[in-house]
């Protein structure tokens, strides 16, 4: 043993000099920590003994307890006694260093049984002192008083059509009005409002922001709390396409601490080790975990997909992919297995549902109506969901339509050579496009097919649409019979470096009616061009080049720059094909990392966020024709994210009305904005004046002042003349190059 | 510190300083020059005025100082004959401007918040009745010489090298851009080398021109004198308005002075309407 405590604890051996003693000072510099009773626990259950037999039990007490890990000495143990029987009274104090050391033993040694008589039942002395100054009488608690919630979409009630968004920017969150210049306005700010990121709810309703303790959403016209989701360390949220449900994921998995919260709100010890949450966004109830499914194969690409499980249009299920065996969807809100049996297809990679178009949801809704007047309509119609499946031993790739929950399947395809396989649904549900990678026999070169299925024709038909090159991306027009695709020969594809731009070409194509296939309406060769993004009414779309560091540019195209738009369903048929494509304009925004329309294709967003670099961070809204609006260059900017719009509550009818009067409403916007235009000119112009008088009159004095002191200083006076004077100099200037002198002879 | 004829581009005169010089300036007649040179090495930065002797060829200069004295405090960098030759105005490197008298040297008037960061520097109006500075606190500012009185401020997001006044039009000319040392690890684009004009009165950028492949170091009014004094510096730096106001030149980092001349519109241009504005 070493003679010094401060040998003792290091455990190192000090030179003879160096051995001081320290434990004096030690003890005297002592922190004192905070005298609590967090470090007592009360063990029930002891056996009644008498004195003699003490030391024999307090040994065999602190053997018992040191075994599971709780050390203690007989020395931490109190024994109260009797004085009249002269035996203890069958329980014990026990005092622990501190409170985490007293909650071990608690949760290890409770319900300990010592003996064959005897089980230990420990208490915290600290609970034992609240319970027993709990009042006995039963007080009705105080009903709550019933407060109103605010409407969560009091934003669209705007009298001035506005949209919104918000930025993410240093430490602040900032919700802003988007309108006429006039009528932008910051709508709400707030410092520290989230840890990580912002995030909308589809249809605009919550605002999620993420911290470390989990999600929390927001909403009405103050943004006051709406709900939350005790997830610790959240990193991805997702949230189902009608707003019910909320899927929250976390790299840690879940943990449950001792003592933690209970309740349908919190996780239970069930859920320990999963990362992906479900939960109900209204009542805030946890209903299922899972853990991450990672695709094996390669674990070089270990890589999350996410959202890890995707919904069906209607909230009523969701799915997700054990990639190479099995779909399993869940029923909603249980969160079962839907038919108690996953949908086991080998090799499956990926799948998508398709999406409700507006004439699934009339129909829907119409169904609805009949099911309530008691009058059994036809069966509702099933969920639609596309996966595919790659080459394995000698089946060949196949992309299959199947019907959910009947599981019938609708359309098979075969393909072949296939890489790789994307399915694009457009977004009512018309058309899927599977972009299939196709390698050559030698593997040596990609190129690219689309197979296009027309879903709402019968037995499914399909288009193929060839291509040489490989496609990088691909997009269909919401609502619209069109779609772009940017494609690219470059030899630079695919090893992407530092300074290499990679030139691509834009094709867009549209449905030929009648005939039923996709033809070339144009293509735009020799871009840098990278991204597609389409307006969310269709017609405009925007070519930009993304991630770049020497190029920047966007590109506003119309689509049917001839046609009216009231019009426009009529087709371009009666022009010649594809002239209706229309440059607007080019623009560029230098470093954009996003770029995005707002819902009503008014507006254009590109933002240069923090996350991805550091070069003139900020962002830009343009209009649909490429004109700059607004500008801000911001350091440390890091989001900017429309608010998303439900659907249009209007009927189709009054839809209809609307269009047919479009000029009467036109005329109306056209005079507010003349006189808002004269008012804001005039009061610019009044302060323009006001300036110029003031500098003027300053002037004026501050003249007269030099004048005066130049004076004083007995210098000529002529400033003005000085200026106005001129001297012109004519010179003439006689050269003489050469002289000769030549005599003549006469 | 040197005396150049401009005529024949001979130099004239020549003086030696323990230090660098940090900044020359005329007076409004030509006839005394004043120079500041910089605290280093253990000498006290310093304020000397020279009267010009104009008689004979000019070569014939007096070696010693008319006035000299020692400004106090934070370094001063800058320095101008004011409204007045009795007065100095001086700019410092803790954003101070400072009025100091030619003779006594004694601090007359001074604002010590002109500016928040080092002041890069200073030009006056043709009058001397107010002047410009810029300074790293990425403003620049417009004050009254007399009072010292801020009156008008140009936020931009770039430190700022350089500040000038156009002559016959409202306007400021700012030039700037990041330090020389970050100059290399960031793009064109990003650096802002661009010679910005604005609007002198209503504090609005009204545009921009570009040309230099590194900031911008500073911009002088030039004054067309018979007589021109340099001084040797490590870099070109300078922008400055032709007295006439229908050229501008600049110097930046990139070793080049550039000589931009105002076209036709400059001059047709009334972006902000039909507006009497006194210079």
């Amino acid at each position: 043993m070493a003679p010094n405590g401060v040998n003792g604890v290091n455990g190192t051996h000090f030179e003879e000099d160096e051995e001081i003693d320290y434990s004096d000072i030690e003890a005297k510099y002592q922190v004192q920590y905070e005298e609590g009773f967090d470090n007592i626990i009360v063990v029930d259950g002891v056996p009644v003994i008498d004195k003699s037999k003490l030391d024999k039990l307090l040994v065999k007490i602190a053997k018992e307890f040191s075994r599971k890990g709780a050390a203690i000495k007989a020395d931490d143990i109190t024994v109260p006694w009797d004085a009249v029987t002269g035996k203890s009274k069958g329980y014990i104090f026990i005092e622990f260093k501190n409170a985490n050391d007293a909650a071990f033993a608690l949760s290890s040694m409770h319900g300990y049984p010592f003996d064959a008589r005897h089980t230990f039942q420990i208490n915290r002395f600290t609970d034992i002192e609240r319970y027993a100054s709990i009042e006995e009488a039963y007080i009705e608690p105080e009903q709550e008083e019933y407060k109103s919630k605010e409407h969560l979409r009091a934003w669209l009630g705007d009298p001035q059509g506005r949209d919104q968004y918000v930025t993410y920017r240093g430490d602040d969150v900032e919700m802003h009005w988007q309108g006429k210049p006039s009528q932008c306005e910051v709508a709400f700010s707030r410092t520290n409002w989230t840890d990580l990121y912002v995030s909308w709810s589809p249809l605009g309703t919550y605002l999620a922001t993420l911290h470390r303790q989990g999600v929390q959403l927001w909403g009405g016209a103050s943004w006051g709390k709406q709900q939350r989701f005790a997830h610790p360390m959240v990193k991805l949220i997702d949230f189902s396409p009608n707003e019910n449900y909320v899927v929250t994921w976390s790299h840690d998995p879940i943990l449950v601490p001792e003592g933690a919260q209970q309740g349908p709100q919190f996780f239970s010890p069930e859920d320990e080790g999963n990362n992906i949450a479900v939960w109900d966004a209204r009542t805030g109830n946890l209903l299922r975990t899972f853990s991450t499914i990672y695709p094996d194969g390669e674990d070089t690409k270990k890589q999350l997909q996410w959202p890890a499980l995707k919904w069906s249009a209607d909230d009523k299920f969701v799915a997700r992919v054990t990639p190479g065996q099995q779909i399993s969807v869940y029923e909603l809100p249980s969160m079962g297995l839907q038919g108690k049996k996953s949908i086991k297809i080998e090799g499956v990679v990926d799948f998508e549902w398709c999406p409700h178009g507006d004439k699934d949801r009339e129909e829907a809704d119409a169904e609805a109506k009949t099911a309530t007047n008691g009058k059994t309509g036809k069966k509702p119609k099933e969920n639609m969901l596309a996966y595919w499946t790659p080459e394995v031993a000698n089946q060949p790739a196949r992309v299959t339509l199947m019907n959910f929950p009947s599981r019938t399947i609708l359309r098979q395809k075969n393909l072949f050579n296939v890489t790789e396989c994307r399915l694009y649904w457009q977004n009512q549900g018309d058309f899927l496009c599977v972009k299939v990678d196709r390698h050559t026999k030698t593997k040596k070169s990609i190129f690219c097919n689309l197979e296009i299925f027309r879903v709402r024709e019968k037995d499914f038909p399909v288009e193929v649409v060839e291509l040489k090159d490989a496609v990088t991306d691909f997009s269909w027009e919401p609502k619209g019979e069109r779609f772009a695709l940017i494609s690219s020969s470059d030899p630079n594809l695919g090893n992407p470096g530092p300074g290499i731009t990679i030139k691509t070409d834009v094709s867009f194509y549209q449905l030929v009616r009648g005939k039923g296939d996709f033809k070339l309406l144009r293509t735009l060769s020799s871009r840098t061009s990278n991204t597609v993004r389409w307006s969310p009414r269709g017609r405009h779309v925007v070519l930009a080049t993304i991630g770049s560091s020497s190029k920047s540019e966007l590109e506003f195209w119309d689509l049917d720059f001839t046609s009216d738009d009231v019009g426009r369903r009529e087709g371009p048929s009666k022009d010649e094909w594809g002239s209706g494509i229309q440059h607007l304009g080019t623009a560029d925004h230098y470093a954009v990392t996003d770029a995005e329309w707002d819902p009503s294709g008014r507006y254009l967003a590109t933002s240069a966020s923090a996350w991805r670099h550091t070069l003139e961070n900020g962002y830009a809204i343009w209009d649909f024709r490429g004109q700059e609006l607004e500008k801000h260059i911001l350091d440390r900017f890091k989001q900017f994210l429309w608010r998303p719009r439900p659907r249009s509550l209007l009927t189709k009818e009054q839809q209809r009305q609307i269009r047919r009067n479009l000029k009467e409403y036109s005329r109306a916007f056209d005079e507010e904005d003349a006189a808002e235009e004269s008012n804001i000119s005039a009061e610019l112009i009044a302060q323009r004046k006001r300036l110029v008088d003031e500098w003027n009159a300053w002037r004026t004095t501050v003249q007269e002042e030099v004048v005066e002191e130049r004076r004083r200083r007995g210098m000529k006076i002529d400033v003005d003349e000085e200026e106005e004077s001129k001297e012109e100099i004519e010179l003439w200037i006689d050269e003489v190059i050469e002289q000769t002198e030549e005599e003549v002879l006469e | 510190m040197r005396l150049w004829s401009v005529q024949t581009g001979k130099c004239l005169y020549r003086w030696e300083f323990p230090t660098a010089v940090k900044r020359v300036a005329f007076s409004e007649d030509d006839d005394q020059v004043v120079c500041i040179t910089e605290q280093r090495m253990g000498h006290q930065g310093a304020v000397r005025i020279f009267s010009i002797n104009r008689d004979d060829d000019g070569t014939n200069q007096s070696k010693e100082p008319t006035s000299m004295f020692h400004p106090v405090g934070s370094k001063a960098t800058l320095c101008a004959f004011a409204h007045t030759p009795d007065l100095i105005l001086m700019g410092h490197e803790s954003g101070k401007v400072a009025l100091f008298d030619a003779k006594t040297g004694d601090e007359v008037n001074s604002n010590e918040r002109a500016h928040m960061d080092l002041v890069t520097d200073m030009q006056l109006s043709p009058d001397r009745s107010y002047f410009v500075t810029s300074s790293k606190d990425k403003t620049a500012r417009l004050h009254e010489t007399r009072t010292l009185m801020v009156m008008k401020t140009y936020s931009t997001e770039t430190p700022l090298n350089s500040a000038a006044i156009a002559l016959g039009k409202p306007y400021v000319l700012l030039g700037g851009g990041q330090d020389a040392m970050s100059v290399t690890t960031t793009s064109l684009r990003q650096g802002k080398f661009e010679t910005r004009f604005w609007h002198k009165i209503f504090e609005e950028e009204v545009g921009r021109v570009k040309g230099h492949f590194g900031p911008i170091n500073t911009s002088a009014l030039s004054t067309l004198g018979s007589l021109l004094v340099t001084h040797l510096r490590r870099i070109v730096h300078s922008i400055a308005v032709s007295p006439k106001g229908d050229c501008f030149a600049s110097g930046g980092e990139d070793g080049f002075v550039r000589v931009h001349h105002f076209d036709e519109s400059y001059f047709r241009a009334k972006p902000y309407g039909d507006l009497e504005i006194a210079d």
